[in-house]
């Protein structure tokens, strides 16, 4: 599914008020319409009316006041916080590339990693996929499950086991296969939680000492649903486990997932995938002006 | 989890207490504060604006611009259009059949928490004497009843599967035999879907109407966004919605999406995850969870958590040795043990009236019971003897502590200075407790 299947669903009512007749001039309702578009997206109140004084600006200081140019504005005022580096999962000089999938309880780890092992094999690597979530029940069953629906090997720890021995052990594995990417999966947990961060900070450790300069990539994987507690995950985890790039989840709903600009903006995190969908095909590599457009649309 | 939206507003309303007049310009910043401040806990745009116009509304309405308690009324008109939100009253208790099996039907978008949050509930009737009967019925997330299973083997429960291609009917078998095996109470675990999905959601349709649930809960992340109330009002739509379960409640989300649910959709919430484990469960109490956010803490739920894991008649003979500086390490170490039970000590303060600002300035997260933990280290290093007789404890005594408990000789020091002060101190207060000059409950005289 495409982000933009996605939004057909939602151009009713708010954005048909938005999306009035070609060239028509910015009105205070329409400017409402806007703020409420931006808010209803999860982006934060604290970019939201910056953007919006800008866009007032627009109209009453530059005489630039028909409402497709000011979109087009705040269009780019948008892609200019996603930023435009590191946009794509990063090489590394030593094979194998190592991947570390982090985030709260139910983002989405486990899915994403598996599409990110389906999107890998279909470019012609030869992925590995490490079971390292041994906190919830049958997580590495879970991932069991997709790597042999996808045919990619697995390493899988023990229950309760210790998630840094295991990484340690996939990258180790994935070395003697000749794996390209070993892709890890940890347990979901609440970066308020002080000793499951230590946890992961230690998987992080372990992981270099298996491959010098691993992890190449510490993915966050977001809840496209999630709200302004996003900035507070990303800060935990970036603080932890060195997140190096975002994943947002879930853009199949209705949901646009904006709590992610603040996130990017702030901590000048890149986003990298999109999840939009629940086939192991559905993860698709971000685009700025995509995002941006699933949020406000071209008429 | 509601910290920064209370602190947000307590600022805001200190601000305004300063002022021996309320001007409207202090009005306007009021409000655009309580704007910003519900928005960044999630609170939904059309909540927000509404809850905005009617503190705007009141605030002009009883003329607190010409009043000398300007600052108090606008204060009362925040807090009382909060709590209105919120919901207000008291706990919504779970249904229960007239004839058992009561059934209990857990629904939402996926990653919501359903799995852990059917565990914790069968967790939580089974303790009220009830026998539950967990149902796996997400048959399209790799793994789900696997998850389900392991669950109900750590409680000790029974797990009952469905067949992939007749969900709806082989629940209503499993429900109509749940009965006859001695279960009174039935949880069934649905698979996460989308709100859009029309074909998932047509198949929770055939699933109530072969279940007939007496609670259908709709389970919601607290960390969820604006989206949680367009998706909880499809849900309600299609779905005959009794309940809401807020869980990861043990964040700092603000939760103030899954609150504006109900304020849109008036289904009240009924319970809320506050931890991985499998007790993370609670009855939600909305006008408590109100005083929270304003500040205000949150004494019942702390007396009841006292109550639950504390044994009365042991804190009460603690409490008579304690002003008999009678008090020994061996009575302190229990206490220590009792508190544990109840929580984290940062969650204990934030419930203590005033003292949410305390608890911020305490190491941050675990770092509290890391002290606790090596105060108990220390103790439990010691001999009988030494517990009931610090003066038994010279030099080489504490040496052999320090290496037992992994601490160092000062920092035992530093301890047992602490012990004697306090010791002291209750001694007078069990002397002014005798003469008759301070009553304690639970103290006789």
């Amino acid at each position: 599914m495409s982000l933009f299947a996605g939004l057909a669903k939602t151009r009713s009512g708010l954005l048909a008020r938005l999306f009035g007749p070609k060239d028509a001039k910015v009105t205070p309702e329409w400017l409402g319409a806007l703020e409420e578009a931006l808010l209803r997206a999860d982006i934060a109140v604290t970019l939201v009316d910056p953007v919006m004084a800008q866009a007032r600006d627009l109209v009453t200081l530059e005489g630039i006041d028909t409402v497709p140019k000011v979109l087009d504005a705040v269009r780019d005022a948008l892609i200019r916080v996603l930023g435009a580096e590191d946009l794509v999962l990063r090489t590394s000089a030593v094979r194998p590339r190592v991947v570390l999938m982090v985030g709260v309880n139910g983002s989405g780890k486990t899915t994403t990693a598996a599409k990110l092992a389906k999107r890998l094999k279909d470019a012609g690597e030869s992925p590995l996929l490490v079971a390292a979530d041994t906190f919830r029940a049958a997580a590495i069953e879970q991932l069991q499950a997709w790597a042999a629906r996808l045919d990619v090997p697995v390493i899988a720890g023990k229950p309760q086991g210790d998630p840094a021995a295991i990484v340690f052990d996939g990258i180790t594995a994935g070395i003697a296969r000749g794996s390209t990417t070993v892709i890890a999966d940890t347990a979901g947990r609440l970066h308020t939680k002080v000793h499951l961060m230590d946890e992961l900070g230690k998987v992080v450790r372990v992981a270099g000492r298996a491959r010098a300069g691993a992890p190449d990539e510490v993915l966050l994987v977001l809840d496209g649903t999630a709200g302004q507690n996003a900035i507070e995950q990303a800060r935990g985890f970036t603080a932890s486990a060195g997140v190096t790039g975002l994943v947002v989840t879930k853009l199949d709903g209705t949901a646009k997932g904006g709590a992610v600009f603040r996130v990017a903006g702030e901590l000048h995190l890149p986003v990298k995938f999109l999840g939009v969908g629940e086939k192991a095909t559905d993860l698709v590599p971000m685009d700025p002006r995509a995002f941006v457009e699933a949020l406000l649309p071209r008429s | 989890m509601f910290e920064q939206l209370s602190d947000r507003l307590t600022a805001t309303f200190a601000r305004l207490q300063g002022r021996p007049r309320v001007t409207e310009a202090d009005l306007d910043e009021a409000v655009r504060d309580v704007r910003v401040a519900l928005l960044e806990a999630d609170v939904n745009f059309k909540v927000v604006r509404q809850l905005v116009a009617t503190v705007r509304e009141r605030a002009l309405g009883e003329r607190v611009l010409e009043s000398i308690s300007g600052a108090q009324q606008v204060v009362k008109i925040v807090h009382d259009a909060l709590v209105q939100m919120l919901g207000g009253g008291s706990a919504t208790p779970l249904a229960r059949a007239e004839r058992p099996p009561t059934v209990i039907l857990l629904v939402g978008l996926q990653g919501s928490g359903k799995t852990t949050t059917a565990g914790k509930l069968a967790n939580l009737l089974r303790k009220q004497g009830r026998r539950p009967l967990l149902v796996a019925a997400d048959v399209y997330r790799p793994a789900a009843v696997d998850q389900l299973q392991a669950l109900g083997k750590q409680l000790g429960l029974p797990v009952a599967t469905v067949r992939a291609e007749a969900v709806a009917d082989d629940i209503g078998t499993v429900i109509a035999a749940a009965s006859a095996d001695g279960r009174d109470v039935v949880i069934v675990d649905s698979a996460g879907r989308l709100h859009i999905d029309d074909a998932m959601m047509a198949e929770l349709e055939a699933v109530v109407t072969s279940a007939r649930p007496h609670e259908t809960l709709l389970v919601v992340d607290a960390m969820g966004g604006q989206d949680a109330v367009d998706a909880a009002a499809a849900f309600k739509a299609r779905l005959p919605l009794t309940g809401l379960v807020l869980t990861k409640m043990d964040s700092d989300a603000r939760g103030g999406a899954a609150l504006s649910i109900r304020a849109v959709t008036g289904v009240p919430v009924k319970l809320m995850g506050t931890s991985e484990k499998l007790d993370g469960i609670e009855l939600f109490h909305p006008d408590r969870l109100a005083q929270r956010i304003l500040g205000m803490g949150d004494i019942l739920t702390l007396v009841e958590r006292a109550q639950e894991h504390v044994d009365v008649k042991e804190a009460e003979a603690q409490a008579r040795r304690l002003l008999e500086a009678r008090f020994t390490f061996e009575d302190f170490y229990g206490q220590l043990q009792q508190i544990k039970k109840m929580g984290p000590i940062g969650d204990l303060l934030k419930m203590m009236p005033g003292m949410g600002q305390l608890a911020k300035q305490l190491p941050a997260g675990d770092k509290a019971e890391k002290d606790l933990g090596r105060i108990e280290a220390i103790i439990a290093s010691m001999t009988r003897a030494e517990r009931a007789d610090p003066a038994l404890l010279n030099g080489s005594r504490r040496k052999r502590i320090a290496a037992g408990s992994g601490t160092t000789v000062s920092e035992i020091n530093h301890f047992l200075k602490q012990f004697a002060e306090m010791q002291k101190l209750m001694k007078q207060v069990g002397g002014m407790a005798k003469a008759g000059r301070l009553r304690l409950p639970g103290v006789p005289r």
